[in-house]
């Protein structure tokens, strides 16, 4: 039996504060909040454009410590971290993080997240959803220590062509010499940030991970640093808007976890992701091989695609038709304007087979203007690439603005 | 032959589910009367008076499965019903501590890992698990079951739908609702958990009103009963009728009333009327005899067919059927008057886990210890219990500042190693369960301004279930779908012409849900050629 000596205290609040709240709450003028995982976070501090524009134009600043955060530990960790992961994680390095998604033995997407391999044997995994239960099932046989580390773990994203040059004033020296996915130590305090070159945004940008001790100093630091070069905190509503830009999936908005899905057949496989290129056969036993050999050798059901649509209504929550305007044949996950690139993206869930490159659907599409509904029905045709993709996401030095 | 007692139906019990049927033959057209034993209507869904000021539920104590269609559709809230949803529950742990089950998500994601973070996350599946599964069963619950034997184009239908429905819910589902359905919860949730408190918690609802402990095979079906409800859509959630469950039979009789049918009190019937295999009418204690072509009973199987229907008037294997349906008592429930809102050890009295089910054992093999006792007819000397306050959320049931105490307990056997139940043993049992509440709530004692205790003897004589039986008969897999309550008999009619079951013994069984009520009168009308009125299935998508 458990004793009190061994449980946490009792903690009756409805929300949690991340460390960066005081900051946060001081800065957050339109007091807009959300919960995220069960955190109080914020959703807009400002206009929603100025946060936007923060990402696209100077230095956005993004408090991710509610993400859910594993550490990952042992002689088997990179084993067991490539029987989880449809990737070949050998290859990433000491030093780097990978994208990736795992499935369950059905070869259908439990989640997608970042991988930061920290040190000899030990990892950092960072997912939308929970899964201790899922690793630990996933662990046995495997000679793992697998911590949940979420509240013990102040992170901030620092996005935007700025914040390189703001790292760099903060006194990250060298800051602009890290690679794309590559991540680095630095002193700080009596402690260090571990950053990495890594966000959700599709620009130029870092994650900066410390202890929950040193979350405050390094707010201070960054703000000041970043005075200069017009740093701006924003909330999760101009995230998402950036993230749809760049042509990043969701958990819970683009697709179903695995886990959580009660009706059968709603989630969807890597491939039905457009994540081919995350899983690799060649690598060996993982979780879920045998369904995504099948499905490579039967074909997917389905087809997730970024559509170009015509006008500037938002296609949100819209049908897709097919060519000839009569059947549906999917629907869209994700829809936004994009203010840098200019364009109407959604992104779609298609019925194979449907969605191939360059191919033309319809997207029907409602809107308000003043208690008035309009249907119109748009042209949307399937992209091959995210409309933004700058140069400076991937140039090394990082260019300073 | 009086004329003012020549019907065309005649409803045989005032509970839920009597009333339902009623109401809907009643809103056909029918002359139709419901007949009752007590002065007072209700049945198990009854919300009485006995200390001045306070309102008890004397039997059943909260809300969730009943059905929305019937609610909506004889407009139950315009008759008086509100149901108020509540969150929250509580098991207090011998060590000071308890586990709290929170209503808000992350709330309980935290109360859970203090615990044990593994199963914070477990959590998330055993859920989604378990909505698959009622997923399965919620859409049948306002449908009469298909006879498996038949090859009558309606009865291949529903059958087919029975099995397109297992079909959508994939491999693992399928294989699931096997084990949900055969496999016990112990089992079931050791699949899922490694705390103990955490799957005391949820075992629970697995064994309330079963004569069954955790460990026995069929009791994780019962969770699942008790899942398959909703709130405003809610599923799975549960409220408090305001003013007590009588509210529904309350609101249920003015509906009645509305369509022009009849209610009589103290009219118990004694005998069921058969001539020439078709029913007459009743004949009541009293002498009187009540004449309809049409009688409906709402009384359990058992006490249907062996206490107020002859045996010369039925198949002799439907009598052993009834005679052998399992029917156990095993539970007891008390009802408190209390002076104020008592403490409880480690709880702030404003806490939202209070306003919930609140229990005070703490570990599985407690829990089947608790049943070895009544295997042993006795009652457990240290009983599971679900205790709620609902005068924290329901202002109408007590004086300003003063509480009434539902608590229902397990297990409590229907007749004792000594022999019959006596008052003396009653009041101990009663003194049991306040001894145990008294153990994380010392102030508990001393609030009690008056008690009723009932074990199974005072809710038979009183009620009229058999044994105190609170689902009319277990739900266990050998007593469902169209094997409830016996095989052949599942579809509402009885083995004579004009007879026929609208109680919780009929499919899709106990627990106020009013579904057996609303498809016997389903039946019934399809049987007399009366345009259907009575409601389908929302659609759960």
């Amino acid at each position: 039996m458990n004793t009190l000596a061994t449980r946490p205290a009792h903690d009756p609040r409805a929300m949690l504060e991340t460390p960066f709240h005081p900051r946060i709450a001081a800065a957050n003028g339109l007091q807009s909040w959300y919960n995220w995982k069960g955190y109080v976070s914020a959703e807009r501090l400002d206009q929603i454009e100025f946060e936007y524009f923060a990402i696209r134009n100077a230095t956005a600043v993004f408090d991710i410590s509610p993400m859910t955060k594993y550490r990952i530990e042992g002689p088997d960790s990179e084993a067991f971290l490539n029987r989880l992961f449809t990737r070949d994680v050998r290859k990433i390095r000491e030093g780097r993080v990978g994208y990736g998604v795992w499935c369950d033995d059905a070869g259908q997407v439990q989640d997608d997240g970042t991988l930061f391999h920290t040190g000899p044997d030990l990892w950092r995994l960072c997912s939308q959803e929970r899964c201790l239960d899922w690793l630990h099932w996933s662990a046995l046989g495997y000679d793992v220590r697998i911590t949940d580390e979420t509240a013990s773990v102040a992170a901030l994203a620092v996005q935007g062509p700025t914040s390189c040059s703001t790292l760099r004033a903060m006194g990250l020296s060298g800051i602009e010499t890290l690679k794309p996915f590559e991540l680095r130590s630095f002193p700080f305090h009596d402690g260090e940030l571990m950053v990495s070159r890594t966000g959700f945004t599709g620009d130029l940008g870092y994650e900066i991970w410390t202890s929950t001790a040193l979350a405050l100093p390094l707010w201070d630091a960054l703000f000041a640093a970043g005075e200069h070069f017009l740093i701006k905190p924003i909330g999760s509503a101009a995230l998402n808007i950036a993230r749809i830009e760049a042509g990043f999936i969701m958990a819970g908005a683009d697709f179903v976890p695995a886990e959580q899905g009660v009706r059968h057949g709603r989630s969807r496989s890597p491939f039905e992701l457009g994540l081919d290129w995350l899983v690799d056969f060649d690598k060996g036993q993982f979780t879920g091989r045998r369904a995504l050999l099948a499905e490579r050798a039967s074909g997917s059901r389905y087809r997730f695609v970024k559509l170009d649509v015509e006008g500037n209504k938002p296609a949100t929550n819209s049908f897709i038709f097919g060519a000839g305007q009569r059947k549906v044949v999917g629907t869209v996950t994700s829809a936004v304007w994009c203010p840098t690139a200019k364009s109407n993206v959604a992104m779609a869930s298609l019925d194979m087979p449907y969605g191939r490159p360059g191919e033309e659907l319809w997207a029907e599409i409602y809107y308000m203007r003043e208690l008035k509904w309009t249907r119109v029905m748009a042209r949307a045709k399937v992209m091959e690439t995210p409309v933004f993709d700058p140069p400076r996401r991937r140039q090394t030095p990082a260019p300073r603005f | 032959m009086g004329s003012t007692n020549q019907y065309d139906a005649i409803v045989i019990g005032a509970g839920h589910n009597g009333l339902t049927t009623a109401a809907y033959l009643a809103k056909s057209g029918l002359r139709t009367v419901v007949l009752e034993r007590n002065p007072y209507i209700g049945g198990a869904t009854v919300s009485r008076e006995l200390h001045s000021g306070w309102t008890y539920s004397n039997c059943s104590y909260v809300c969730s499965l009943l059905r929305p269609e019937i609610t909506r559709d004889l407009e139950l809230p315009r008759h008086g019903l509100q149901v108020i949803p509540y969150g929250g529950g509580v098991t207090f742990t011998r060590d000071g501590d308890y586990f709290g089950n929170y209503s808000d998500h992350e709330q309980q994601y935290r109360e859970m890992c203090r615990h044990s973070k593994r199963d914070a996350n477990a959590y998330e599946r055993f859920s989604t698990d378990v909505m698959k599964q009622t997923r399965l069963i919620r859409p049948f619950l306002m449908r009469t079951p298909p006879d498996p034997t038949s090859l009558h184009p309606s009865q291949l239908r529903e059958l087919a739908r029975f099995g397109k429905a297992f079909a959508e819910l994939g491999e693992e589902g399928f294989a699931d609702a096997l084990r949900f359905w055969t496999a016990s919860i112990g089992d079931f949730l050791d699949g899922y958990f490694e705390t103990d408190v955490l799957k005391t918690h949820m075992a629970g609802s697995a064994i309330i009103g079963t004569a069954l402990g955790v460990y026995s095979p069929g009791t994780a079906y019962v969770l699942l009963h008790h899942y398959m409800g909703d709130v405003d859509g809610s599923i799975g959630a549960w409220g408090f009728a305001r003013g007590g469950m009588g509210a529904v039979s309350g609101a249920l009789q003015s509906a009645l009333f509305s369509f022009g049918g009849e209610v009589r009190v103290d009219a118990g019937v004694s005998r069921v009327i058969v001539k020439n295999g078709q029913t007459q009418g009743v004949a009541l204690e009293n002498g009187d005899e009540v004449h309809a072509p049409l009688v409906v009973s709402s009384l359990d199987p058992r006490r249907t067919f062996t206490k107020i229907m002859a045996a010369e008037d039925l198949p002799p294997k439907l009598v052993q059927a009834a005679r052998n349906f399992k029917i156990r008592g095993s539970s007891g429930k008390l009802n408190i008057a209390l002076d104020g809102l008592p403490h409880f050890t480690g709880l702030d009295q404003r806490s939202p886990l209070m306003k919930g089910d609140m229990h005070c054992i703490d570990s599985l093999e407690r829990m089947e210890r608790a049943y070895d006792d009544w295997k042993a007819k006795r009652w457990s000397r240290d009983p599971y219990i679900d205790m709620l306050i609902p005068t924290q959320v329901d202002p109408t049931m007590a004086p300003p500042g003063k509480h009434m105490m539902t608590v229902f307990v397990q297990y409590c056997p229907p007749e004792l190693s000594t022999g019959e139940w006596t008052d003396a043993d009653r009041d101990a049992f009663g003194k049991t369960v306040v001894d145990q509440i008294s153990r994380h709530s010392p102030d508990f004692k001393n609030l009690i301004l008056h008690m009723e205790v009932r074990t199974p003897r005072e809710i038979e004589n009183e009620v009229g279930l058999t044994e105190g039986n609170i689902f009319m008969g277990e739900l266990t897999f050998d007593q469902l779908l169209f094997n409830r309550p016996f095989p052949g008999y599942a579809q509402y009619r009885g083995p004579v012409k004009g007879m026929y079951l609208c109680g919780s013994g009929s499919h899709p069984g106990g627990g106020v849900m009013a579904a057996p009520g609303a498809n016997c009168a389903r039946e019934i009308l399809s049987d007399l050629r009366r345009p259907a009125l009575v409601p389908g299935s929302y659609s759960d998508d």
